[in-house]
């Protein structure tokens, strides 16, 4: 029976020669991640299973990442839990500050997760692997404390609805461009329970980095996950960053979907999600004069190498204008080592930007910069939800670094061919 | 199990955000979530509420962040049911795990203002007006969901196949 590459992944993993839409399968894990937020009511349910010990300590991750460095007693006490459960079990991809970076920028940087794998994370955006042709999806704690245990979850097989991006890209279009414009067509319940997998030559000749952010918004259309064919791009990739042994799926050409949907990417400029919908999507020049007060580059949508390297080719020799904040959160150490290493992280400093730890504090409204009332923010983030980024009556607009760095130095939403 | 209690309405894409935003969840201690419940939107919500009560809301509630803060923060506030035209994935798999009971149905919405009485009989999906009589029947619940409920969670459900 021909399959998607998200069934053949299900079926390696639930061992069995077939699966179809629908059906309930039982899986083995290959990696089990939850982060300082959702780590400590996974490890509550853990305890209440009353096994001996975990699964196996190679196959689970645990990331400090949403309220770090600490950002008051109760987080620090959070954290602390989440330290003595991977001393306890010997926990191998344990990360603490220092090591530690947004976890799914973290994971496929380090080589632990890799093509052909099945992840689940207590992270919505668990999805983001999916650019590696990895089946990962969020759940919840207690379905991770459980998997803690077990080294097994249940899943239902998806529908898969297929995305073919054809034509060529316009200047200043990149990955994050083509989601939102997608979110923007579907809606946020446009793929709810779904597979939303990414193809065509657009996809095809779209880096690493940019894959990363596409699978990662999956979830704001409501999938269960997003999945990208590996190919060449992957395997560089792969060659740079793991020793891990790694499995290439494809879809069968007569793989059964329940939609394709072709989308010719000549006419699609930068795209900008209003608040408070990521799905509330507009064309950059259909926008007028959105005064803002904030910008935030980073999160594991945009928070990579070449993200600060936009970021930092529109700001070159430019400065952020008067009164508006710059916030920069390079996603992993590594990430800024390298940003470092490339004069990126100057080149940010003398635009007037703030450079801060990996974390995923803003995005969230977690800390790292809280937006008050009644301001507006251009974030390269995932969700501008009412108070996601602060006050309830702030306003958060989604789009690209590019966007982001160009907003900063206008002082208001607009391109870089603005300036 | 069958309640009486009152309405409390939602629109569409309630997401985890507005269910408890997440600069609450540097605990996990149920009480103190229950506190911050819908706290930006509704903030007499979580004070108000009588141990019973019910939301009805429109499509895809609880899309947003995996965060099993949301349901049981909306469980301990002592919400017994959540009714929705349907349900984010996460979100559902979440409820489902931790005990929150939810039902799906399309007609509920029309048949309630907020503050409405309403009888909901969880095992045959009923769920009734008070004021007026109209009743309708929520979708029926999964086979395998309904396992996990009858073992009394997730956790429970996995002790019982013995499968550790």
């Amino acid at each position: 029976m021909p399959m998607t590459i998200t069934e053949k992944i299900l079926a390696a993993h639930a061992g069995l020669d077939t699966v179809k839409p629908g059906d309930l399968i039982d899986v083995k894990v290959d990696m089990a991640l939850a982060n300082d937020i959702t780590a400590p009511l996974a490890i509550r349910v853990f305890d209440e299973l009353g096994v001996k010990t975990v699964f196996d300590r190679e196959k689970i991750a645990l990331i400090q990442d949403h309220f770090v460095p600490n950002k008051d007693i109760a987080s620090a006490q959070q954290t602390k839990i989440m330290t003595e459960f991977a001393r306890l079990y010997g926990i191998k991809y344990y990360f603490d500050l220092g090591d530690s970076g947004i976890e799914h920028v973290l994971l496929p940087e380090k080589g632990i997760v890799v093509s052909g794998d099945l992840v689940i994370g207590a992270d919505s955006h668990t999805c983001t692997y999916g650019a590696l042709g990895a089946f990962s999806t969020g759940m919840g704690s207690t379905d991770l404390g459980v998997t803690f245990g077990t080294g097994r979850t249940w899943l239902k097989v998806p529908e898969t609805i297929k995305f073919v991006y054809e034509g060529t890209l316009g200047h200043w279009v990149s990955g994050k461009d083509l989601i939102l414009f997608t979110l923007g067509k579907i809606g946020v319940e446009g793929a709810v329970y779904k597979t939303m997998e990414f193809a065509g030559k657009v996809i095809r000749n779209l880096s690493m980095d940019q894959r990363f952010t596409m699978t990662n918004m999956a979830v704001e259309g409501g999938a269960k996950n997003g999945i990208i064919e590996p190919d060449d791009i992957t395997k560089s990739y792969l060659s740079e960053h793991t020793n891990k042994q790694y499995t290439f799926f494809k879809s069968d050409p007569d793989a059964s979907y329940e939609k394709i949907l072709t989308i010719n990417t000549n006419e699609i400029e930068p795209q900008v999600a209003l608040p408070h919908s990521p799905d509330n999507v507009k064309g950059i020049s259909e926008l007028d004069n959105i005064k803002i007060d904030q910008v935030f580059i980073g999160s594991c949508t945009n928070g990579r190498i070449e993200d600060l390297q936009i970021a930092a080719k529109v700001l070159k020799g430019q400065k952020v204008a008067k009164g508006i904040r710059l916030i920069v959160l390079p996603s992993t150490p590594l990430v800024y080592k390298e940003a470092l290493q490339k004069g990126i992280i100057e080149t940010l400093l003398d635009a007037g930007a703030v450079l801060g730890p990996p974390s995923c504090g803003p995005c969230l409204g977690g800390h790292l910069g809280i937006l008050a009332q009644g301001e507006k923010a251009v974030s390269t983030t995932n969700r501008n939800f009412i108070g996601r980024m602060g006050h309830p009556e702030s306003e958060v607009y989604l789009a690209s670094p590019a966007i982001a760095a160009a907003s900063a130095i206008l002082g208001k939403i607009g391109s870089p061919d603005d300036i | 199990m069958e309640s009486i209690s009152r309405v409390w309405k939602f629109g569409n894409d309630i997401d985890t955000d507005l269910i408890i935003p997440a600069r609450f969840l540097n605990v996990s201690d149920q009480n103190e979530l229950a506190k911050k419940c819908f706290i930006d939107v509704k903030p007499d919500f979580a004070g108000s509420i009588q141990n019973g009560d019910v939301i009805i809301a429109g499509s895809n509630f609880g899309c947003g962040s995996s965060r099993e803060h949301a349901p049981w923060s909306i469980k301990a506030a002592g919400i017994k049911v959540v009714i929705a035209k349907s349900f984010a994935r996460i979100f559902y798999r979440n409820a489902f795990n931790i005990g929150l009971p939810i039902l799906e149905s399309m007609d509920a919405w029309e048949l309630f203002e907020e503050g409405d009485q309403i009888e909901v009989d969880l095992s045959a999906g009923k769920i009734m007006n008070k004021a007026n009589g109209k009743q309708t029947m929520a979708n029926p619940i999964p086979d395998f969901m309904m396992n996990i409920i009858q073992a009394g969670g997730l956790v429970q459900y996995i002790k019982n196949k013995d499968r550790l």
